[in-house]
């Protein structure tokens, strides 16, 4: 039976799938897919110069490099983005202390929203380390995403962070010229590594923009590479531990699996 | 059953005595993965792989027992609880990536091993059942794993689960029916989301009862090997413990120190980042992809593009990608070669390195995006896939001259046995 039916099965999906495969290949003879203008002008993202601390498989985060990212964050970011999955306790790992970081959620300028059980008014209070960046309400154009995540929610985060916000640009004029119909809508710019080409988000660095404490030129790219560390920072917080476990673990793992071998060498000797 | 030269359990600590005579555990063991099961002596690191896959098995039922303890499975604060483990949960972010990293782990440890099976035709007489629930594993592996992958509730979560489930609306009549009956609802959400929680926590253990099934069945007729030659005398086998006690323990080692440098140092390389976006119904991912280890049958789902004697293309989608793991079970009957091994099928072999190339080209197109070049070469791949297993396996298996069999496992091994006849 099944070797009657089988070869049937099989030459009934075959046959289907060469139908499939010739309709398609036809139509594509007849009407080439057109490129697009995302297919020809789309960047893969690209690191800094000279490239991030905390890549590779003994990458450390530079602590004066988070604390200026998160300082671009602060003056720059956060008008529009939020950032819900850090609390301001976690801030104690870019090297801020205790008191620091109470001033730091004291003074945040987007005070917590609560309820007063009271009287059921909404109220806002002064943040405090335990509460989580509040939530950033934007009435502009477009749908500024929560950044806790977005080096992880992106194709080579970091990196993709970084050239974002150092890529904008005028449309090439030979964009134009080949799709004609791809011109940047109104109120929204081009940028090569934004998925679409055209993004909502106007540039949103400038040289010298915030002014660092550490004395560090605020060039636009210094200032992308540090905001892109503590991005990376605010997605993957556990990193650094991560790699210091990856390592002791490894470690034990290969003198354990030494040992196996050379504990199965002896075994098997008695019957070789 | 066993061999007649398989070793006694014999208790010599009177507890140990004791036990065996009220509750005899220590002697099932001792049966089941110890001295008293004798193995064929010349395995290769191929048969790590069925220990290795037990492994995983724990592996992820302990790391999920433990996620679920902090896992909230309700669609309004499923993803926060993802980041709620890796970020504030001692240890979280490790149980997380253990767990999605275990769950690759165990697919590339099961894929190898069924491969193996292909290779040296594990399936034949007489270990067809065990091939037949070892396919029923992978099935509920499959389902097991597509339905942890809804869990995070983030984009490919619930645009995998929209798709997945979708393909029970290609059913005609009752297809959509079945597909709002089996969500709870018009689309994913949290109906779906708490009963795939719940089926996610049941299944691995009906796989871990398909799994004792399995090994049971193995232990009937034993172990087969890479010369596909039965066990013949003693001289054929050593006992399970300690030799494949210790190939296992080394091969477990080699495995660890893989998945491990992929948890520690990679743990992202192979999900998708859209899932670390939380789920939007409003917002489609510009390219919906299941994890990869379902990429092949993915891409036989996409691959029929035309309608086929009137059945809709996205019906035959479906049948396509269920017959393409139904028609496994079939094997056993579709290659009916009277040769197990690889090594002494000349023809076979050439045609099974043809499948393996075939599988990784339909495992990339599976993965890209759904442009008309990947779609093209996906339908030649899937085409073999179909003629392979149910056509080109049964006219191989009446064509083929084998090679000379060794005359037995000791043969093979020492180059002479004792037992042979003196032509030798």
């Amino acid at each position: 039976m099944v070797r009657l039916f089988g070869p049937l099965v099989g030459l009934f999906f075959a046959v289907a799938l060469l139908w499939s495969f010739g309709v398609g290949a036809i139509q594509a003879i007849r009407e080439p897919e057109p490129a697009t203008a995302v297919q020809v002008y789309h960047l893969a993202p690209h690191e800094p110069e000279p490239g991030f601390s905390f890549n590779g498989a003994f990458g450390k985060f530079d602590r004066a490099q988070l604390q200026r990212g998160f300082q671009v964050y602060k003056e720059v970011c956060s008008n529009c983005h939020s950032l819900h999955f850090v609390a301001f306790r976690d801030l104690a790992a870019l090297g801020y202390s205790e008191a620091e970081v109470k001033a730091i959620a004291k003074d945040w300028s987007n005070k917590a929203k609560v309820v007063d059980p009271k009287t059921g008014d909404e109220t806002q209070r002064d943040n405090v380390p335990a509460d989580h960046f509040p939530k950033v309400y934007y009435a502009g154009t477009g749908n500024p995403p929560d950044l806790s995540l977005v080096t992880k929610a992106r194709h080579e985060g970091p990196e993709y962070v970084y050239s974002l916000l150092t890529g904008y640009q005028d449309q090439p004029a030979e964009l134009l010229k080949r799709f004609p119909d791809s011109k940047t809508p109104d109120g929204l710019y081009y940028n090569p590594y934004f998925a679409n080409l055209n993004i909502a988000m106007p540039a949103p660095l400038a040289d010298d923009q915030v002014t660092y404490g550490d004395g560090t030129k605020a060039t636009k790219q210094q200032m992308a590479a540090d905001v892109a560390a503590f991005l990376t920072w605010t997605a993957e917080p556990k990193m650094e531990k991560r790699k210091q476990t990856g390592w002791a673990v490894l470690g034990f793992l290969l003198a354990a699996t030494v040992l196996a071998y050379l504990a199965k060498r002896n075994i098997w000797a008695r019957v070789h | 059953m066993s061999f007649p030269w398989a070793k006694h359990y014999k208790p010599s600590h009177p507890l140990m005595q004791w036990l065996d005579e009220k509750l005899p555990l220590p002697r099932f063991v001792y049966n089941a993965v110890g001295a008293g099961y004798p193995v064929p002596r010349n395995l290769n690191y191929m048969w790590n792989f069925g220990v290795l896959a037990g492994v995983c098995l724990m592996l992820q039922i302990v790391t999920g027992v433990v996620l679920a303890m902090h896992y909230a499975a309700n669609s309004g604060v499923a993803f926060d609880s993802v980041e709620h483990i890796m970020r504030d949960v001692n240890w979280g972010w490790m149980l997380r990536y253990a767990h999605a990293n275990g769950a690759s782990a165990f697919f590339v440890v099961v894929y190898i091993h069924i491969f193996r099976g292909f290779f040296y035709s594990s399936y034949k007489p007489p270990r067809e059942m065990i091939w037949l629930l070892g396919v029923t594993i992978f099935l509920l592996m499959m389902a097991t794993a597509f339905m942890g992958y809804v869990l995070p509730w983030g984009q490919m979560s619930f645009w995998g689960a929209k798709v997945i489930t979708g393909l029970f609306s290609a059913i005609p009549v009752v297809g959509t029916p079945l597909q709002q009956w089996l969500l709870g609802g018009f689309a994913p959400d949290n109906a779906a989301l708490n009963r795939f929680f719940s089926l996610h926590f049941l299944l691995p253990f009906v796989i871990l009862g398909v799994v004792i099934l399995h090994i049971w069945a193995l232990h009937i007729p034993g172990s087969s090997n890479p010369t596909g030659v039965e066990v013949k005398t003693e001289s054929d086998t050593v006992p399970f413990h300690p030799y494949y006690t210790a190939k296992d323990g080394f091969g477990l080692g080699v495995f660890a120190i893989l998945y491990c440098t992929m948890l520690f140092f990679l743990p992202n390389a192979l999900g998708h980042p859209d899932n670390y976006i939380q789920a939007n119904p409003l917002s489609t991912p510009a390219h919906i992809v299941p994890e990869w280890y379902f990429w092949p049958f993915y891409a036989i789902l996409r691959a029929f593009t035309a309608d086929f004697l009137f059945i809709p293309a996205k019906l035959m989608g479906v049948l396509a990608m269920f017959s393409a793991i139904l028609v496994w079970f079939f094997l056993p009957w579709l290659d009916t070669s009277p040769v197990r091994s690889g090594h002494y099928r000349p023809l076979f072999r050439k045609f099974f390195y043809l499948l393996v190339i075939d599988v990784l080209v339909l495992g990339f197109c599976g993965g890209s995006p759904a442009e008309t070049k990947y779609v093209l070469i996906s339908q030649i791949a899937a085409t073999y896939y179909f003629l392979h297993f149910l056509v080109i396996l049964p006219i191989v298996a009446s064509i083929e001259k084998p090679a000379p069999l060794p005359f037995s496992i000791t043969q093979a091994v020492l180059g002479k046995d004792d037992q042979t006849a003196p032509a030798a």
